[in-house]
């Protein structure tokens, strides 16, 4: 079989790699988009759905206010809203402490704009009465939101594959060899790629794609605990987060309460499933932050798989050791709403149209 | 050893272990043991001769054993199982949750019915076969007062002739198969004379009643205002109206095959019962150690077949735990299971299961829990290339609502391989996600840390 030439392979279909994919081929890029199962069936399709700017660190916020300004435009770039609505984001604080905490993220991010205010806890359960009585205040960023993971990751890889990249389902890579600076890929069944860059967005599976090329990168595998309740009569339009994490939610159009918090197990064959431990604290926390939820019933529960490393920022970089050989992976659960950002970047990237804001801290050689 | 379901299977396979000694777990989900097709109300009315017709021997031994099992074994009924993952089953009973231990497994969950879609069969009135026989067997009601039987499978003439029999106005009894295949089906029926004795007689029960049978017929529409008012069938390719209260319509039966499916057992496609199934050796062993299966969790055979696969599956639990067990047992319910499986084969030639009809409309919901319409299905289908019924899950939410697609599976599926014009085994199945049934959220709350 002959091998598929293109300037740019991309090894993972979801969010990442499907942007960059779509923005390669706006810039007249060569591009296949390598998906060893579905596109954006993984975590860019299972996860929360939180699409959020409050609470990234600063080197953060240059991809999320690019991304920004991409969520407004998905009908026009995708195809679709993927039910995406600038809902509002409270970071719910349940101390004083953790309130000061807020105020001071508050102050720290100024420079960006995010619109962040600060509610004391009176104000808070005036305006939003469906919260439980026991929280100290929070930060409210009025034009964060949520959208529908389910829709918008496949929709990023549809559009990728409207504007000419090749996207390869099912085609699980074997092997990977450099020969005469290029890439050649090895399907198992049989597919062959040649690329002279290759972009690993490989998502959990990263590093060990990264190790194919002996780039090895302390990246930690979780797995998230969601759930779903029936649909609920409207409590709450914003997306809400915790100080300190360990619980998030949403309520959606059709009622049902969508949260998460705390991690799960993995299974044989790269699935995963919810923890026994997260769960009994999702039923503890749930009902005290929104307590309509104590009569809720949960009708699924879920996990995903993300990778994790300990600085919580992704690496987006060159490879040290292998030329052309670009990294974008370990989003730490945050990976969501900076996806599109990271696509335009990349390509960027790859075309020398620019680099990353702060791309220090990003840097896959950050470890030494 | 811990056996889910205290239908016939249950109730059998921990007849057998306590026989030798062992004393299971048995959970069920219902306040008595019998299962489904014994089920036993609250109240007893009338003689079970009334309530089960030909089957009240069946159905007093059921008990019987039943009553035996909830004296000598760890009985918890009105428990579900909520989750499942090696050696561990998640628990709930009236809103508590708790965890229980186990090294052998049998799951014996039942079934229930197959249900389709067709124009108005979400309309009021509109009754699947096995809860009009619910209605019946545990509630004691007559579902009317004026009810019209449809459908496929022979549990549409043992439901008339019970309606018929306890006083109900029924209209006129639709088979969806023809005289032709169910006269083909007829040598295979030979093998269990007797029952194949009891359907003939409802049949000829029925007619000597003056109610109707009509076969090679399919339900068209549903037709009424705020509830079901007159029925349009399609009857030899005409179309005839009848009009009724109440219509109580069968698409076959489907397994209970979560917990299968949690616990990571190997599924198959069946042909004959347009699902996938989880693999069973002979004595009902899974792909999974320590999980057996047995009844019609795990392929739709019957009662009959239910007891004697639960005592089998038992058996083999026993001598998988090295417990010497009575091989000429063993042997004589090979026999009969052999037996039966062929009178099987007979019923599903004469009782072929109807696909989804591909005339059902862009505007039939689908998924009720979600409301989402065949016409979305299709939509999504042909705009993302979808071959996949978790896909289709994930791009339009068929099969995420409260019943987990445990009532519109069949249909979402019969749609998709429809409309893409596949085979319905190459499009998967709907993973399997705990709950198996919505679960109070606060309950998960009160559970030990």
């Amino acid at each position: 079989m002959n091998a598929l030439h293109v300037e740019v392979a991309i090894l993972g279909g979801g969010l990442v790699g499907a942007s960059a994919a779509l923005a390669l081929r706006r810039a007249g890029v060569a591009t296949a988009l390598i998906e060893r199962g579905q596109c954006g069936a993984r975590a860019s399709g299972v996860n929360f759905g939180g699409v959020r700017r409050q609470g990234r660190s600063p080197e953060q916020l240059h991809l999320a206010q690019r991304a920004h300004g991409i969520w407004a435009r998905l009908p026009e770039i995708i195809g679709t809203e993927g039910e995406y609505v600038r809902s509002g984001h409270l970071k719910l604080a349940r101390s004083q402490a953790d309130l000061e905490k807020l105020a001071a993220y508050r102050d720290k991010v100024r420079d960006f704009d995010l619109g962040l205010e600060i509610i004391d806890g009176a104000s808070l359960r005036r305006r939003f009465p469906a919260l439980g009585s026991d929280i100290a205040g929070g930060s409210l960023c009025p034009e964060d939101g949520q959208a529908n993971p389910r829709l918008v990751a496949p929709a990023f890889a549809r559009a990728a594959a409207h504007a000419g990249a090749h996207v390869l389902e099912n085609c699980a890579i074997q092997h990977a060899d450099t020969q005469g600076g290029d890439f050649l890929l090895s399907a198992a069944d049989g597919r062959r790629i040649r690329s002279e860059i290759l972009i690993n967005a490989a998502g959990a599976w990263g590093a060990a794609v990264a190790a194919w090329f002996s780039d090895h990168l302390p990246l930690q595998v979780k797995y998230p605990t969601m759930l779903v309740t029936e649909p609920l009569t409207p409590q709450i339009g914003v997306s809400l987060g915790v100080e300190g994490g360990g619980f998030y939610a949403r309520q959606v159009a059709r009622g049902n309460v969508v949260m998460g918090g705390g991690y799960g197990v993995a299974l044989p064959g790269d699935r995963s499933r919810p923890g026994r431990a997260a769960l009994s604290e999702l039923g503890r926390t749930a009902p005290a932050v929104l307590p309509a939820l104590a009569c809720a019933s949960v009708i699924r529960c879920w996990s995903g798989i993300e990778g994790y490393f300990a600085d919580k920022n992704p690496v987006i970089g060159f490879s040290r050791n292998v030329p052309r050989l670009l990294h974008a992976f370990g989003f730490s659960g945050g990976g969501f709403q900076i996806a599109p950002a990271v696509g335009e970047a990349l390509a960027d990237m790859v075309t020398g149209r620019g680099g990353l804001a702060m791309a220090e801290r990003f840097c896959p050689g950050r470890w030494g | 050893m811990v056996i889910v379901g205290a239908g016939p299977a249950g109730v059998r396979a921990a007849q057998t272990l306590l026989r030798y000694g062992v004393r299971p777990t048995v959970i069920d989900e219902a306040p008595l043991p019998g299962g489904q097709i014994y089920r036993q109300g609250a109240i007893a009315r009338g003689s079970a001769r009334e309530r089960y017709g030909f089957e009240w021997r069946k159905a007093r031994s059921i008990h019987a054993a039943g009553a035996e099992l909830a004296a000598q074994a760890d009985y918890r009924p009105c428990t579900a199982v909520w989750n499942a993952s090696p050696g561990l089953l998640d628990l709930v009973r009236e809103g508590e949750i708790d965890t229980l231990p186990y090294t052998h497994l049998l799951l014996a969950t039942g079934a229930t019915d197959r249900v389709l879609p067709f124009a108005g069969w979400t309309l009021p009135g509109v009754y699947s076969l096995g809860g009009a026989q619910i209605a019946l067997k545990g509630q004691h009601c007559l579902l009317g007062p004026r009810i019209l039987f449809a459908g496929s499978g022979p549990l549409l003439y043992l439901v008339a002739y019970q309606y018929a029999r306890a006083g109900g106005r029924v209209q006129a009894v639709l088979d969806y198969g023809s005289r032709a295949s169910q006269a083909k089906a007829l040598p295979a029926l030979m093998n269990q004379a007797g029952t194949l004795a009891k359907g003939l007689y409802y049949l000829g029960w029925l007619r000597a009643r003056g109610i109707p049978v009509f076969h090679a017929a399919r339900i068209d529409a549903a037709l009424g205002a705020g509830r079901v008012e007159t029925v349009r069938a399609i009857v030899e390719g005409a179309a005839v109206e009848f009009a009724c209260d109440v219509l109580a319509v069968g698409h076959g039966l489907r397994s209970e095959t979560q917990l299968a499916d949690l616990l990571d057992c190997a599924f198959d496609f069946d042909d004959a019962q347009r699902a996938w199934l989880p693999r069973r050796d002979a004595e009902g062993r899974s792909t999974v150690a320590g999980v057996y299966l047995a009844g019609d969790g795990a392929g739709i055979a019957g009662a009959a077949f239910a007891e004697l696969a639960g005592e089998r599956a038992a058996l083999a639990m026993l001598t998988d735990h090295g417990i010497a067990v009575d091989g000429a047992r063993v042997r004589a319910l090979a026999r009969h299971q052999r037996s039966l499986a062929r009178f099987r084969q007979g019923l599903d030639r004469a009782f072929a299961l109807p696909p989804a009809e591909a005339s059902c409309g862009d505007e039939v919901i689908v998924c009720r829990c979600e409301e989402i319409r065949a016409g979305a299905l299709r939509a999504a289908a042909r705009q993302y290339d979808i071959d996949d019924l978790n896909r289709l899950k994930a791009l339009t939410r068929i099969g995420m609502g409260l019943c987990q697609g445990r009532m519109c599976q069949a249909g979402a599926a019969e749609l998709l391989a429809c409309c893409r014009e596949v085979p319905l085994s190459k499009i998967g199945r709907l993973r399997g996600q705990a709950p198996v049934k919505p679960l109070a959220l606060a309950s998960l709350g009160e559970a030990a840390p």
